[in-house]
């Protein structure tokens, strides 16, 4: 095991060989749904082998979020988990980084970019490191 | 088809009972029920058995190991939080389907203590606290600030519902707690998940209730004076919405069955005289006011500020205390909540009653996602 490439740390993020990370969707072709991760089928409108393989935009906007301050033992608080609505289509959940975790400092629909970074330092039971994505503010 | 009535339906206090076994929960509820309608397990033609946390473990059959192994058929059931309100609807179903006549459901839970749900999990590393927070005090801490983006909701209005279901629960002697919690109480106690505080989150305690249903036929046999009649089971699961891989919808889920159990039973929510919901959270309850029709889209914190949902209001909400302060044993929530708006409809409510009331509803969600509804009528 390599100690030096990291991996992802869900399917739908992509690190190529040479090139930047970034997150993969599904979209249906039939009625533009996109999904998180591969599908042959369409939950929405129920299309079979309809989907195509794309790119997830990078940037979007805050479409709600709630700040954890008490989590599962050995998880740091406080922190923002946000629900971002990418400009491009389809929505992920992640921390909100690099803003105080204030309610009055957090605006609803602020725009946001998705960064990409060493998962907190967290490793798998065989020493591996991860790369995570987040959102901070555009 | 035959109507279906409601003839025996109790609840045990809920509580900590980590020295007794899931099946001798339930049987103690199960015995209750029964003494309520007057009938013995000799009498039961089934069996319809909610829990979640052995759900591999034949819960049902067990429960009949300690109060009488009839052979009947046992069916046990897990459906999330909407596990009790199921076993209650596929007992209903079976009189409706004609093929019998009287019939248990019974809803059980032991849980522990602490934070339930969590993000992900699975292969590599723990995603919680990296990929936003699966804990249950968030996820509905989201959905409730969905509603702080498109109306403006407060922290202090979601805040007041808390305050509100602690108080009525100083009347209900099943409750876990009675203990009233005032505004800043509620406000200033730890918070979970903003805007969640501890005091807004649904207490886990051990518990469980059950139900005897009987046909239109058995009804008048054993005497309707205490019958409660089953108007509408509507059940439904999450049905596509464009944020639900990310965003558990329990919005649109509730809306979807409310639609189905007021056209079963050809009513509307103006009709409602009383109303046991899902509040898991403080933040959940804020929704499913409009979920459920009871006010406007938007008027949900109107509904609070003005006491409508009070005892004593428009429409009274979770007059039993709520999952706030009664407690929230998952799998048998559903079927608790039934008993809270018979002995309402029974008139049997004590101190904490609501007048006249002639309908009232029961109303479950769990994650993944399940909606159990069920409108009740008084039948003298
Ligand atoms: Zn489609």
């Amino acid at each position: 095991m390599s100690e030096t490439k990291p991996l992802p740390v869900v399917d739908f993020l992509k690190i190529p060989e040479d090139g930047n990370p970034y997150l993969e969707g599904f979209r249906c072709k039939k009625c533009a749904s996109i999904y998180l991760g591969e599908r042959n089928v369409c939950s929405k409108c129920f299309a079979r082998d309809e989907m195509e393989v794309i790119k997830l935009t990078e940037t979007g906007t805050l479409h709600s979020y709630a700040i954890v301050f008490r989590s599962f033992p050995g998880i740091d608080v406080p922190y923002i988990s946000a629900i971002v609505d990418l400009d491009g289509g389809g929505t992920i959940k992640g921390n909100l980084i690099n803003i105080d975790p204030d309610p009055d400092k957090i605006e609803f629909n602020m725009p946001v970019k998705i960064t990409y970074g060493d998962a907190l330092g967290r490793k798998d039971t065989e020493g591996n490191s991860y790369l995570s994505y987040f959102f901070e503010p555009a | 088809m035959s109507d279906v009535y409601v003839m025996g339906v109790d609840m045990i206090k809920f509580g900590r009972f980590p020295d007794r076994s899931v099946p001798n929960i339930g049987a103690e509820a199960a015995l209750m029920a029964l003494d309520d309608a007057g009938l013995g397990i000799q009498d039961m033609q089934a069996l319809y058995c909610g829990n979640l946390g052995q759900a591999n473990a034949m819960v049902g059959q067990r429960i009949l190991q300690e109060i009488g192994q009839t052979g009947m058929p046992v069916v046990n059931v897990a459906n999330a939080c909407a596990t009790g309100a199921t076993a209650f609807r596929e007992a209903w179903m079976s009189i409706k389907a004609g093929m019998y006549d009287v019939v248990l459901a019974v809803g059980v839970e032991q849980m522990g203590k602490g934070l339930l749900g969590g993000a992900g999990g699975g292969e590599g590393i723990p995603k919680e606290g990296l990929l936003g927070s699966g804990t249950m005090p968030c996820v509905f801490a989201e959905a409730g600030m969905e509603h702080t983006k498109e109306y403006g909701t407060t922290f202090e209005q979601f805040a007041k519902i808390s305050v509100k279901n602690h108080h009525h629960s100083t009347m209900n002697p099943k409750a876990m707690y009675q203990i009233e919690t005032p505004l800043d109480e509620v406000m200033n106690a730890e918070m979970i998940s903003y805007p969640n505080t501890k005091l807004m989150c649904s207490v886990n305690v051990d518990g469980s209730a059950a139900a005897v249903l009987v046909s239109e036929k058995k009804a008048k046999e054993l005497g309707m004076a205490r019958a409660v009649k089953v108007r509408a089971s509507a059940l439904a699961s999450d049905p596509y919405t464009d944020r639900d891989l990310v965003m558990p919808d329990v919005n649109a889920c509730t809306r979807l069955a409310a639609k189905d159990a007021y056209e079963q039973a050809g009513i509307g929510p103006e009709d409602v005289n009383l109303v046991e919901l899902h509040d898991c959270f403080a933040t959940a309850e804020m929704l499913h006011y409009e979920n459920l029709g009871l006010c406007k889209d938007g008027e949900a914190g109107k509904m609070i500020d003005e006491g409508h949902v009070e005892l004593g209001g428009k429409v009274p909400v979770n007059v039993s205390g709520g999952l706030l302060s009664k407690g929230h044993p998952l799998g048998a929530t559903g079927i608790a909540n039934i008993y809270e708006v018979c002995t309402h409809l029974r008139g049997e409510a004590g101190n904490r009653q609501v007048e006249g009331a002639k309908i009232g509803m029961t109303h479950v969600i769990g994650l993944g996602t399940a909606c159990g509804i069920h409108i009740l009528e008084k039948t003298n």
